[in-house]
């Protein structure tokens, strides 16, 4: 075939067929588009003010990078004096997230922003090494995922910044919002669609500036800006790759590459047919009507992670979301459940979770008439929000902490 | 003079600079570059396009068991792109691209889930 010429420019040689509208766009062309449209996501959704300070969650990885060079660029083009630094978590997997954060120190460096790194050894005193000893590789991506979400808000929390941008993208959003779909779980396919989460209870808000960025332009913004990201799938949880809804998005995305954004599209549309006062609401429920309402340039009050209220309920349903998707999972995709009561009893007499006694089980069972209804508080042990009394991280590392005190003896 | 063209033109081989990233480069030996010697034509005489190079990567350059991971029924998993020349291969015939000496051709996979 004769090469075709930019549609843009008409000079350079095509390089780029873009997956939304089929252009075909020059190198040169196609930055510049994929930046504006960056920029007009975070002007139209109002994500940034002036002067605020802004942790971009960085993993080393492709979206988190190119998240990281995106902004540092329109924020410097557009002036929205707004700080930037990253902020990552180290999982502490040996051969694995110590390669990918010597990738996010140099980033630090060719940005020129400050880089903090938690250790979930420092916030919980276990690494994912030292968890997957005790529990094995089955069900070990559902502490991981629970870990790091808290994670991201403890260590915002540390340096008093109060927004967190993460590098969730179209196909992230279509996986998701295809995942409660089929789950039908309103309340969560609500808080998937929202380019900015954020909880009364909670001071960190989150946003997603690459929401409606294709993965496939993602990658080749990193590869026409040669930029230096980390790709290698972690090593206790070589399946990744397979998961379920990540395949039927791509192999839709092969046969007509505008379901992507169609499918967010309409995952928007379904979130304000969702109605507000829904039994279980949390104590969002005015803010999350008020803000349906409005189209989206309001940030919607999620239930942030709100615990479900059957802690047996809830396991199952985890290990049921990493079988059907572990990938989302890693990717930090929200991973709590909330069930109605009645659910919750259900779940609760169909046995007891791996990592908890009978007889507490019989205790939570004993609780649920006792609250008919989620109110988000306190985790009495860390204080981070919770349903419950303690959250969901502190329950998990309860139940490690025996198995832990068992090895001891 | 006939049969030795032809027998000629058959012998002919091109190099190529084959390169994977993304995670695929974990499929062949952790190399991230391959430099390749290909015949011109396969052997039905037509020049080799990138389908009959997809399939020769898999019989040839891949070292892991999982071709699943890079192949599925005969065509190239969903969600990995190709740039041929720095030029995304849905601007140059896709599978058809006829591979031409001195190519560089770039698997990059999108379904990391690390």
């Amino acid at each position: 075939m004769p090469p075709a010429l930019c549609v843009s420019c008409k000079t350079e040689r095509a390089l780029i067929k873009r997956p939304k509208n089929h252009e075909k766009l020059c190198k040169t062309c196609f930055i510049r588009v994929f930046e504006d449209e960056v920029h007009h996501t975070i002007t139209s959704s109002g994500l940034f003010q002036p002067g605020e300070n802004v942790a971009i969650g960085a993993s080393g990885g492709k979206d988190s990078t190119v998240l990281a060079s995106v902004l540092k660029t329109l924020n410097e083009r557009h002036h929205y004096g707004v700080n930037l630094l990253l902020l990552s978590i180290d999982e502490g997997i040996k051969g694995y997230r110590d390669d990918s954060l010597e990738t996010v120190k140099r980033n630090a460096v060719q940005y020129e922003m400050p880089l903090k790194i938690v250790g979930y050894d420092e916030l919980y005193g276990w690494t994912m090494d030292q968890v997957v000893e005790t529990i094995g590789k089955k069900g070990n991506c559902t502490y991981c995922g629970v870990f790091r979400r808290q994670a991201l808000d403890r260590g915002s929390k540390m340096l008093g910044i109060k927004h967190v941008v993460t590098g969730h993208n179209a196909d992230d959003m279509a996986e998701t919002i295809l995942m409660n779909l089929l789950r039908g779980d309103l309340p969560r396919l609500s808080r998937s669609t929202s380019i900015m989460t954020g909880s009364d209870a909670s001071d960190v808000k989150r946003s997603k500036p690459l929401k409606y960025a294709y993965e496939k332009e993602i990658v080749l913004y990193a590869h026409h800006k040669k930029l230096d990201y980390f790709s290698t799938e972690c090593i206790y949880s070589p399946e990744a790759f397979r998961g379920s809804a990540r395949s039927l998005i791509k192999n839709l995305e092969r046969v007509r590459p505008s379901a992507i954004l169609d499918i967010v599209r309409s995952g928007e549309d379904m979130a304000r047919l969702v109605p507000g006062a829904v039994p279980d609401a949390c104590g969002c429920k005015g803010k999350a009507a008020a803000a349906t309402a409005t189209d989206e340039t309001d940030g919607i009050g999620g239930c942030g992670s709100a615990a479900g209220r059957s802690n047996g309920g809830e396991m199952a349903a985890m290990e049921r979301q990493l079988r059907e998707n572990s990938a989302a999972t890693e990717k930090g995709l929200e991973t709590e459940v909330s069930l109605p009561a009645v659910a919750s009893s259900t779940s609760t007499n169909s046995g007891p979770a791996a990592i908890k006694p009978k007889t507490e089980l019989k205790r939570a069972g004993q609780v649920i008439p006792i609250v008919p209804r989620q109110k988000l508080g306190s985790c009495e042990k860390c204080g981070y929000m919770s349903s419950q009394k303690l959250c969901q991280a502190c329950m998990l590392l309860e139940g490690l902490n025996k198995n832990r005190a068992e090895v001891v003896l | 003079m006939a049969p030795n063209a032809e027998q000629l033109a058959m012998a002919k081989e091109i190099k190529v600079v084959i390169e994977f990233s993304g995670g695929l480069e974990m499929l062949f030996s952790d190399k991230r570059h391959h430099t390749l010697s290909l015949p011109a034509k396969d052997i039905a005489g037509s020049p080799i396009t990138i389908a009959w190079l997809i399939q020769y990567l898999c019989q040839n350059t891949m070292d892991d068991p999982r071709s699943e991971l890079f192949v599925l029924d005969q065509h190239l998993r969903p969600g990995i792109l190709v740039l041929i020349n720095d030029a995304d291969w849905e601007l140059e015939g896709e599978e058809a691209y006829e591979i031409q000496d001195g190519d560089n051709i770039l698997f990059v996979s999108t379904l990391h889930g690390g």
